[in-house]
């Protein structure tokens, strides 16, 4: 981010990114609010790969304990947040493959 | 090893694409579960090309943290009960928040420029205080913390000082004046403790009945600290600038949704102490009358229509595959079945959908607040089970502090069942007139118990 077409670009994809996730969400119905806000939150696991790197390129000790703590944070965000998704979701499916009488 | 390095972005960008597809197909319930496959999976293939990044040292350390963070969050999700996914949600969100603020403090450890070590404070800040705000969050749903607001005179001027003071400590680790005495090594540290105490003391004051409000905001600030950091390695990470906004633009897209629900302003959620004052001198009228399950099984048998409105307290009893069975019943002997979902009812947007769809009730039996609320005069039987502040006639009178807040008009239809396991105050602490209406009977007991005997007593009818 040295120069100011870097910072533009980044400017460029953060509004477009804003706009993308506004857009998806308003047509998401009340109904699937739980597990939309689970899976925004397995989204920003993303972090792990950031933690990742942070912990790869660690030269002090100090460094390497936070960034070590930091994969163990992403991680956890990762598979708890898809896995916790994933059974919500799970039972919307069985819900849905039934049927509905009268309503 | 061959230099992969080069697979990392096209990689990421593909990742993007699941994740936006992910989200798209999660519009529909039916194709929601395919939505967080794909996400999932390209969650995958970004960590593993993750490792192809040039210089990456300390590999077997990343490898032990990611099975030990890894197989915590597997576990601990795989064993957690459906009513208690709020705060694992507030959990998993916190340590993704946490995350975000250890990649910030790495960072502003290093070589940084103004340019990304201002965003690496920011992404900091915003990540320490999800960080301590969920894992509060967490323990007051937990019930390992009094989920009623904790205050203190004069909070919300410490709680506005201790923020001035992290806002402070993070601009001197980047400008570090020539004339102050101290290092990075000092304002660092005190950056960090300021901003995850900041967290932690303005979560407090928030009461149990907001926490679905406070966990979607402070999965918006994850989100945002996310995409604040991805600006603060060498080479921009795309992948969470982008993954991050997204999740920025959802959570507080939802956030601004719940409060709305509630006729509340974000203000007043975090600085209301909502349920730590009482209303006074409030002098309600008649008593709560109570009710046995056998007359309550007759007033539904011989109904036409009937309507349940689920709360928190349906979730805390796990009464859920009780009520499918009673609902279902009551369908087979041509009663008129509706399920009244209230946006805010339990303790995460959407749980009550969560919990029913669960049990099995099919989803095009589920209405929202504004869909149900004009059949409540022709309702012959409306079922409030464990519900409490959603139902509250309070919200329309004046001077309540719950005035205002949209609610399900339960009042108008012809009788009222309450169930309820005593004669407690809902989260908020507010009186409930309805349990005081000439319509309306108390069922107490624990729903599960008491939905269960209702659905024998229904048998034998």
């Amino acid at each position: 981010m040295t120069d100011i077409t870097a910072f533009w670009t980044a400017i460029y994809i953060a509004m477009l990114a804003a706009f993308t996730g506004y857009v998806v969400i308003s047509r998401v119905p009340a109904i699937l609010h739980t597990p939309l806000m689970s899976g925004s939150n397995f989204i920003h696991g993303i972090v792990l790969v950031g933690a990742m790197v942070a912990l790869g390129l660690a030269t002090t000790p100090v460094e390497q304990v936070i960034g070590f703590v930091a994969v163990i944070l992403g991680a956890a965000n990762v598979t708890g947040g898809y896995v916790v998704t994933e059974r919500i979701l799970q039972m919307f499916d069985r819900s849905g493959k039934k049927p509905g009488k009268g309503a | 090893m061959a230099d992969l390095s080069w697979l990392i972005e096209p990689v990421y960008i593909v990742t993007i694409f699941f994740f936006i597809l992910g989200m798209q197909r999660m519009s529909h319930p039916l194709t929601a579960r395919s939505g967080i496959v794909w996400a999932g999976a390209a969650m995958l293939i970004a960590t593993l090309v993750t490792f192809f990044t040039p210089n990456l040292t300390n590999i077997t350390l990343i490898a032990i943290a990611i099975v030990i963070g890894g197989g915590f969050g597997y576990i601990a999700a795989k064993r957690v009960a459906m009513t208690n996914m709020p705060q694992m949600i507030a959990l998993y969100n916190g340590m993704g928040g946490g995350a975000a603020a250890g990649i910030s403090a790495v960072a502003l450890l290093g070589i940084t420029t103004a340019t990304t070590g201002s965003l690496a404070v920011v992404g900091g800040l915003i990540g320490a205080v999800s960080f301590t705000g969920s894992i509060i969050a967490f323990l007051k749903l937990q019930g390992w913390m009094r989920p009623r607001p904790i205050t203190f005179p004069g909070q919300q001027i410490i709680n506005m000082v201790v923020l001035a003071l992290a806002i402070i400590s993070g601009v001197l680790v980047i400008v570090q004046p020539a004339w102050l005495p101290f290092s990075v090594a000092m304002y660092l540290p005190l950056f960090f403790i300021l901003s995850l105490g900041f967290g932690l003391l303005m979560t407090l004051p928030i009461g149990g009945a907001d926490m679905p409000v406070v966990i979607s905001m402070y999965n918006a600030f994850t989100g945002l600290a996310v995409a604040l950091d991805g600006f603060s390695f060498a080479t921009p990470n795309y992948a969470m600038v982008v993954a991050g906004i997204i999740v920025g633009a959802a959570g507080s897209l939802l956030t601004l949704n719940m409060a709305r629900a509630m006729n509340r302003s974000l203000t007043n959620v975090f600085f209301g102490a909502f349920g730590a004052t009482e209303e006074k001198g409030l002098d309600l009228k008649g008593s709560m009358k109570s009710i046995e399950v056998d007359d309550v099984a007759i007033l539904l048998a011989y109904a036409n229509k009937v309507v349940i409105a689920p709360g928190y307290g349906m979730a805390v009893a796990q009464a859920q595959q009780k009520v499918k069975e009673l609902a279902d019943l009551l369908e087979s002997r041509n009663v008129q079945v509706k399920f009244a979902i209230h946006p805010v009812a339990g303790r995460m947007p959407g749980h009550m959908n969560v919990l029913l769809a669960e049990a099995g009730v099919a989803y095009d039996h589920l209405f929202d607040r504004d869909e149900v609320n004009p059949e409540f005069p022709g309702t012959d039987v409306v079922l409030v089970i464990g519900a409490n502040d959603v139902v509250n006639p309070a919200a329309h009178r004046q001077g309540s502090p719950l005035f205002g807040m949209p609610i399900l008009d339960v009042e108008q239809a012809k009788n009222v069942i309450v169930l309820k396991r005593g004669q407690g105050k809902g989260f908020a602490g507010i009186e409930n007139d309805l349990f005081y209406r000439d319509n309306t009977r108390m069922l107490y007991g624990d729903a599960q118990e008491t939905v269960g005997k209702l659905v024998q007593a229904l048998k034998k009818l």
